[in-house]
């Protein structure tokens, strides 16, 4: 069995000074997943890193949910065109 | 060493009101923020200088030694010695971390305030700032799993690199990146992979395509052919009859596949027919009679 690392959620929550609430919303609008076990609530550490940018979308650039949500499916699109650039730019080479 | 206008950088007036500066800033660290801006190298260094322009203009103390000193900025030690009992504010500008190290200013900051911000309301741990560097490989580079040397920020580090990596990719070597603060994770080291072209062999993923000239008596009459691979040279029998564009599939001959050892994919290679110049009498007459025995 794989084993997975996990972060309690009221944990991170205080040794970053934000809301329980504002990890919940996250998880409800589908931007992160949260594992409860024992009915207690844990963040997988592969999405620390992602929860850390929203929270300076949210804390420190002052974007709210909905902006962290359009800004997340920009993100991705970008990344996604940016791969897509690289792979037409190889398959050029094949006629240069 | 140059001045450096905050004002400017933030686009605001000498008057402007703490509240104008924080807007000011955070409308620019919307557009330049490194979260914004992927692997945009002219955004992460826009974003250093509203960042730091607003480290200066958003401390009272800071904005007050800028205003006095800014363009004078070799006399702002004198300055300090006369203020010995000065302290530093601690108090705390909105600076964004951007996902990094809070470090990162310029030579004129540090010449001023010493290169370090003040300190944070509480020891937050701070994730290391990610690096991102290039590595430029020739195709037979990146045929072959090899060792390499980088000097990333000042530190070497020896990597390894799988054969089989792309034009594009980009690899993540974990926590080689900056160093973390008040206890925080290192960051990671990014490398962008950009591999360039072979003047006879192209590359589409793991296969491998090269043009093979063919003289026309072995094209109508067969026979054998050695040809270049990135691996060596590869004897080819040629079928009697070969047209013009025929494609020859060498299966396992092309690139090594990423981090599978021992696979690879294939090798095409499309017949070019080259008609002969410069005939002889003798050979045009050959030729003459070939194409009346039809």
């Amino acid at each position: 069995m794989q084993s997975e690392y996990l972060i309690a959620i009221d944990e991170f929550c205080a040794k970053h000074d934000i809301e329980v609430s504002f990890i919940s919303s996250l998880q409800q609008t589908g931007l992160i997943e949260i594992t409860t076990v024992e009915e207690v609530g844990f963040i997988p550490v592969d999405q620390i890193q992602q929860l850390e940018k929203f929270m300076r979308f949210y804390y420190e650039l002052d974007i709210n949910l909905e902006g962290i949500e359009t800004i997340s499916y920009l993100l991705k699109r970008v990344t996604d065109l940016q791969e897509e650039i690289t792979n037409l730019r190889n398959r050029l080479g094949l006629y240069e | 060493m140059a001045f450096i206008d905050y004002y400017k950088t933030l686009g605001i007036d000498k008057s402007a009101s703490p509240k104008e500066v924080k807007d000011a800033y955070r409308k620019l660290a919307r557009k330049y923020h490194p979260d914004l801006n992927p692997n945009n190298q002219d955004a992460k260094s826009s974003f250093q200088q509203i960042n730091e322009a607003n480290e200066v203009l958003s401390d009272p103390e800071k904005r007050k030694k800028y205003d006095q000193y800014g363009k004078d900025w070799q006399h702002a030690d004198e300055f300090e010695k006369q203020k010995q009992q000065s302290q530093d504010s601690g108090s705390r500008g909105a600076t964004f971390s951007g996902g990094s190290s809070p470090g990162d200013f310029s030579d004129f900051f540090e010449s001023m305030f010493g290169g370090s911000r003040s300190s944070g309301r509480k020891q937050t741990k701070y994730r290391g700032e990610d690096y991102t560097t290039e590595i430029h490989l020739d195709l037979l580079d990146a045929f072959k799993t090899h060792k390499q040397t980088l000097l990333v920020n000042g530190t070497t580090i020896r990597i390894t690199i799988p054969a089989g990596v792309e034009n594009g990719q980009i690899i993540k070597v974990q926590g080689h990146g900056g160093p973390g603060e008040n206890g925080g994770p290192n960051g990671d080291l990014y490398i962008t992979f950009t591999v360039a072209n072979h003047p006879t062999i192209k590359r589409l993923g793991n296969n491998l395509y090269s043009n093979v000239e063919l003289d026309l008596y072995t094209a109508v009459l067969g026979g054998e052919i050695t040809i270049d691979t990135l691996d060596g040279k590869v004897k080819l029998k040629v079928k009697p009859e070969t047209q013009q564009g025929t494609k020859v599939n060498l299966k396992g001959k092309g690139f090594p596949v990423y981090k599978r050892e021992g696979q690879f994919g294939d090798f095409q290679v499309t017949y070019l027919v080259k008609v002969p110049t410069n005939l002889t009498e003798r050979q045009k007459a050959l030729f003459e009679e070939l194409k009346n025995s039809k």
